[in-house]
């Protein structure tokens, strides 16, 4: 087989035939391809909005007697292209405190780190661990004073603190809510659907962890933009533990196991006579 | 959608609004707190974007408090009614405030007011006002049914009658309410009016 040494050709610099910008461009040294256009702003909008990412998601969490459970999808899409099955939606921001990812995958990562950042050099200014109020407050606040300029983020910060379990939703609009359960994502309203209906508040950590994982599996389900695996956590007083992560099409077939089903006509020859 | 209203009484003054926060067809919570309480004695009842909403009540909330520490007399209502409006003001021309507010307060020797300050920076003292789609129903029942000198019984009952129209005829109708008062001894949350229980 003859080895494929293209990559290491330079590339003959693109001469358009659209008068404006390209035509000046002479380069001496190789270059990428530049875009046959002559409007380049506009280009770059529609390239970008061609392949948006990871847009389809569900997330959920919620607080009950033993502590917080967060759960969420892990498939990343752009538009109807599925880029990823396998995205760590649920972003462990220390020991003891977790954020969700909904939105703009870049921009909740960056903004997660950022957040990281942040609560570490509050643990060594102060010497002791940030609530998870004044956490979800500095994302808050940060994500107001770049309000309406393009961010996309909706994000539960869920954790536990000195005061017990904590969960709040933050959003790009600079929208910050506390409470007891949240769903986030363009699956979310069939996971209130599961979530809200099987709630309690004294459930055990196994009926929570259950009750999260059918959540985004019923979300996967009706939701295009979700799938993957459905991944659950739990923050208690020790700090966070993954408890599962499942492909949602095994666990399809474990909650509706395939059954024989009766034949309901059965073919026979038709005896000629 | 958002219902923030209220009027005044004899010898107080009452704020009540929706406990809903949404987002497009999504109810994320129903015991969300829109009335906050500036200081002792006065309640600002506020409608609009979230965000701008909780960092713009917040900010002259602190801003009071400060006053408050600086001068050791608290602002009166009305000072506090026109601060916030310049504030509002300011922000109008350079990047608006989404919200709307209905101050309410007490003040020794001036008794109950109310104030209604929308985005525009609009500021006017008046006895009974509202915001939001539910603004529509309650703003004629109270016209109606509101005299001055209104007792508390009078009042809670007037602004029950604004809650139950706009559960009844309202499409989108939040399901509950809260209503603070401020009085003489203080500000204070009245009573919630709940049709459904957050687990």
């Amino acid at each position: 087989m003859k080895l494929d040494t293209s990559g290491l050709n330079s590339i003959v610099p693109f001469s358009g035939t659209d008068d404006g910008l390209e035509e000046n461009i002479h380069l001496a040294v190789s270059s990428f391809q530049l875009p046959r256009t002559t409007d380049f702003d506009g280009f770059q909008k529609k390239a970008v909005e061609m392949v948006k990412p990871a847009k389809g998601t569900t997330t959920l969490a919620f607080i009950f007697k033993e502590g917080v459970i967060v759960s969420a999808d892990s498939r990343a899409s752009m538009g109807g292209y599925i880029s990823s099955q396998s995205v760590k939606k649920i972003i462990e921001i220390n020991p003891y405190m977790l954020g969700t990812m909904a939105g703009g995958a870049a921009d909740c990562q960056f903004w997660h780190r950022n957040l990281g950042i942040k609560c570490r050099l509050h643990e060594l200014a102060n010497k002791r661990r940030i609530s998870v109020t004044g956490a979800s407050k500095l994302l808050a606040n940060i994500l107001y004073s770049y309000r309406g300029m393009g961010l996309s983020i909706g994000t539960m910060i869920a954790g536990w603190d000195e005061t017990g379990p904590g969960l709040y939703y933050v959003d790009a609009e600079g929208g910050r809510l506390k409470g007891k359960r949240f769903s986030v994502g363009s699956g979310s309203p069939y996971a209130y659907g599961v979530l809200d209906s099987g709630y309690r508040y004294d459930m055990t950590i196994e009926e929570a962890a259950e009750l999260a994982r059918r959540a985004i599996y019923h979300a996967t389900f009706r939701d295009g933009a979700s799938g993957g695996v459905a991944s659950v956590y739990y923050v208690g007083p020790d700090g966070w533990k993954k408890l599962s992560g499942d492909d949602v099409g095994e666990l399809h077939y474990k909650y509706y196991p395939v059954v024989p089903s009766p034949v309901e006509q059965e073919m026979v020859e038709i005896p000629v006579s | 959608m958002e219902s923030v209203f209220g009027l005044v009484g004899d010898g107080f003054a009452v704020v009540a609004a929706d406990t809903s926060a949404t987002s497009s067809i999504l109810v994320h919570k129903t015991n969300e707190d829109k009335i906050m309480k500036l200081d002792s004695h006065k309640l600002l009842g506020a409608s609009g974007e979230p965000g701008d909403r909780v960092q713009f009540t917040e900010y002259i909330q602190k801003n009071v408090h400060l006053y408050q520490f600086r001068n050791g007399i608290p602002l009166t209502t009305a000072a506090a009614a026109n601060f916030t409006r310049g504030e509002l003001a300011t922000a109008l021309r350079k990047n608006p405030y989404n919200v709307n507010l209905l101050m309410a307060g007490y003040d020794k020797g001036i008794g109950p007011s109310l104030y209604f300050i929308d985005y525009l920076a609009t500021l006017h003292k008046v006895e009974k006002g509202a915001f939001g789609y539910g603004s529509f129903f309650c703003l004629s029942l109270m016209d109606r049914y509101y005299h001055s000198g209104m007792s508390l019984p009078e009042a809670i009952k007037l602004v029950d009658e604004c809650i139950m129209e706009i559960r009844s005829r309202l499409i989108v109708a939040p399901p509950n309410f809260l209503i603070k008062i401020v009085d003489k001894d203080g500000a204070r949350e009245y009573a919630w009016r709940e049709s459904i229980k957050e687990a």
